[in-house]
């Protein structure tokens, strides 16, 4: 729908003063908006000695690729990049299908004390590692968990809040899809699986984005939670270790835009779905 | 909570339709009732496990004084409670908390919206803007936070020098707090943005045909159309906010070198309480002021809906 409506008005509309207004505006914005990552990219391309020069300047007076290399060669960042990685993917596996099962079993099934389960899981939604971390540290700590990446994935897989949003979603699923499966003499599992889960393949694709990027985004947890470098994320591993002595400027700028640098490639290319995956994700919570 | 349960009965209860016959519903509860807890199983599994047992587990230990080691801790009764109480040092974290918060989320409520009118007013390039405007939240926040440390730092920093500025921004206890929002601004403001922009979508074009029929100017049609139908959505974004801000951790901790800023001007009530466990190893202390801080979110959370559900019967 808006695709069809974008285009033709990109074709047809005229540049009417207020549309030209309105563009050098948008234009302006967007480069207070981009200006500190091109700096940072800019630095990245610098020497250490020039990172380090007072008065700074935007662009490199020689550009050179060294700070770049050298994170290569130290290694660390290889690691961080997989252990991200890692951590990610099984994060987001667990949660949409945790959390698919869930929201389905809470908005289309009955068995006893469901109401009550049901507000204890929605009480869920104000907890996270901000608020109660010293004591689920002690717990993971108690399971042996510690410097672990079970220890890493596994508290990070009962979001509260992607059950809702399945939920409401599988609610507004029209039963009559499922009656005439069971008609024909199918179980709850096949009709989730057969009917269910394609019709709410939109759904899931915005809990499994929203997901992955607060995944690989997270600091506060793994950073609790492991002390080996060899074991840390990129947010944890550049904050904690490339931080603790003498801050290289080139050589961190040039480790947070690999860290940030996935995300922001894999947005250009699926672009609509993210935001939509964002705005549904977020609207839900109305 | 309230509202939860109250849709999980109307759905239950919804009128049969007249097509489904006896036996199905038969069949249907059968199977329900049968396989119905398989389904939630897995997820409550790790609820329990994640979130449920270490609240009891910080309710437990904040009557007691363990340490981080995990031995034997004693029975203190409400000790860590009446300390915290006559804390400044926690009073002090949970200020530096509130303040960031009432300093972001006007903000970023008042930003977001005028992005997304601007990016939905532009006819030409409407993903160029998008991008522009969203792409600071897909990164880290330690990476953001390290981006405009470096931009702010005196002397090597471009902030000053672009501006022509030499404003001590990271060192002095008047500037800090306000460097940590203006780059929280910069790193979150995307998400409202967002939301705000799908809400602009979603009005119907209309509306805005029936009143220009009318004779309303753009500037009555946005007071009487726009806004109002984006009431909900502010709502939203103010919720998400406070709760978001309140949390506030990951960018102060990193841009202040974890130290807790000049003069201790930007200490969190997150990082007080994790220095408490972690650095003092005072566990008791810090299950104390984990649940302190549990409860200040939910009074938060409960207003939330407290107001939604008294507009909701207002509306009525």
């Amino acid at each position: 729908m808006t695709t069809a409506v974008q285009v033709r008005k990109s074709t047809r509309k005229p540049w009417t003063p207020s549309q030209i207004i309105l563009t050098l505006l948008g234009v302006a914005v967007s480069a207070v908006f981009v200006a500190p990552i091109a700096a940072a990219l800019f630095t990245s391309l610098k020497s250490e000695a020039e990172a380090a020069e007072i008065p700074p300047h935007w662009l490199p007076k020689v550009w050179t690729a060294q700070a770049w290399k050298a994170l290569w060669e130290t290694g660390n960042i290889t690691n961080w990049f997989i252990n991200s990685l890692v951590v990610s993917v099984c994060v987001t596996s667990v949660v949409l299908t945790v959390s698919a099962l869930a929201g389905y079993g809470f908005a289309r099934t009955e068995f006893r004390g469901k109401g009550v389960l049901m507000g204890i899981v929605m009480s869920g939604l104000m907890i996270s590692p901000a608020v109660l971390g010293v004591p689920l540290f002690t717990t993971v700590q108690q399971m042996g968990m510690v410097d672990t990446y079970w220890g890493m994935i596994l508290p990070q897989c009962a979001p509260a809040a992607m059950v809702y949003i399945l939920y409401k979603f599988f609610q507004g699923v029209p039963r009559e899809l499922e009656e005439a499966a069971f008609i024909d003499g199918a179980g709850r599992w096949r009709v989730f699986f057969t009917i269910v889960v394609p019709l709410a393949r939109p759904s899931l694709a915005a809990v499994g984005i929203f997901t992955f990027i607060a995944s690989w985004n997270n600091f506060l947890w793994p950073y609790m939670v492991t002390n080996n470098p060899d074991l840390m994320t990129m947010p944890n591993g550049i904050a904690t270790v490339m931080n603790s002595y003498g801050i290289q400027w080139a050589q961190l700028m040039a480790g947070g835009l690999m860290a940030g640098l996935p995300l922001i490639i894999v947005f250009v290319f699926f672009q609509r779905q993210i935001v939509a995956g964002v705005a549904h994700t977020g609207l839900a919570g109305q | 909570m309230t509202t939860s349960a109250h849709m999980t009965t109307g759905a239950v209860a919804a009128p049969a339709r007249a097509r489904t016959a006896t036996a199905v519903a038969t069949v249907r509860r059968k199977q329900g009732f049968q396989h119905g807890g398989w389904f939630v199983a897995p997820f409550l599994a790790l609820f329990v496990l994640f979130v449920i047992w270490p609240l009891l587990r910080g309710v437990y230990l904040s009557f007691t004084d363990a340490n981080i080691s995990g031995d034997a801790a004693n029975f203190v009764g409400l000790d860590n409670y009446r300390e915290a109480l006559h804390d400044s040092a926690m009073w002090d974290a949970l200020g530096h908390s509130a303040y960031f918060t009432l300093l972001v989320v006007p903000c970023i409520t008042v930003l977001a919206f005028l992005l997304a009118m601007l990016a939905h007013h532009i006819e030409r390039g409407k993903w160029l803007w998008r991008l522009c405007f969203f792409v600071p939240f897909l990164l880290p926040s330690t990476v953001a936070a390290n981006m405009f440390q470096w931009l702010f730092t005196q002397g090597i920093g471009l902030i000053n020098e672009t501006f022509g500025l030499d404003t001590p921004w990271l060192t002095d206890k008047s500037y800090a707090m306000l460097a940590i929002v203006i780059e929280t601004l910069w790193w979150t403001v995307g998400f409202s943005f967002l939301l705000y922009l799908a809400a602009l979508q979603g009005i119907p074009d209309h509306l805005y045909e029936a009143a220009k029929l009318d004779g309303a100017n753009a500037w009555h049609r946005m007071v009487h159309i726009t806004l109002p139908m984006l009431r909900n959505i502010t709502g939203l974004v103010i919720a998400l906010q406070i709760l978001a801000s309140l949390q506030l951790f990951d960018q102060a901790v990193v841009m202040m070198d974890f130290g807790p800023g000049p003069e201790v001007s930007t200490r969190s009530f997150v990082q007080y309480t994790l220095e408490q466990g972690f650095t003092s190893y005072r566990v008791g202390y810090a299950s104390a002021m984990s649940i302190i801080f549990f409860v200040i979110i939910a009074v938060v959370a409960l207003a939330r809906m407290w107001l939604l559900r008294n507009r909701e019967e207002s509306g009525r």
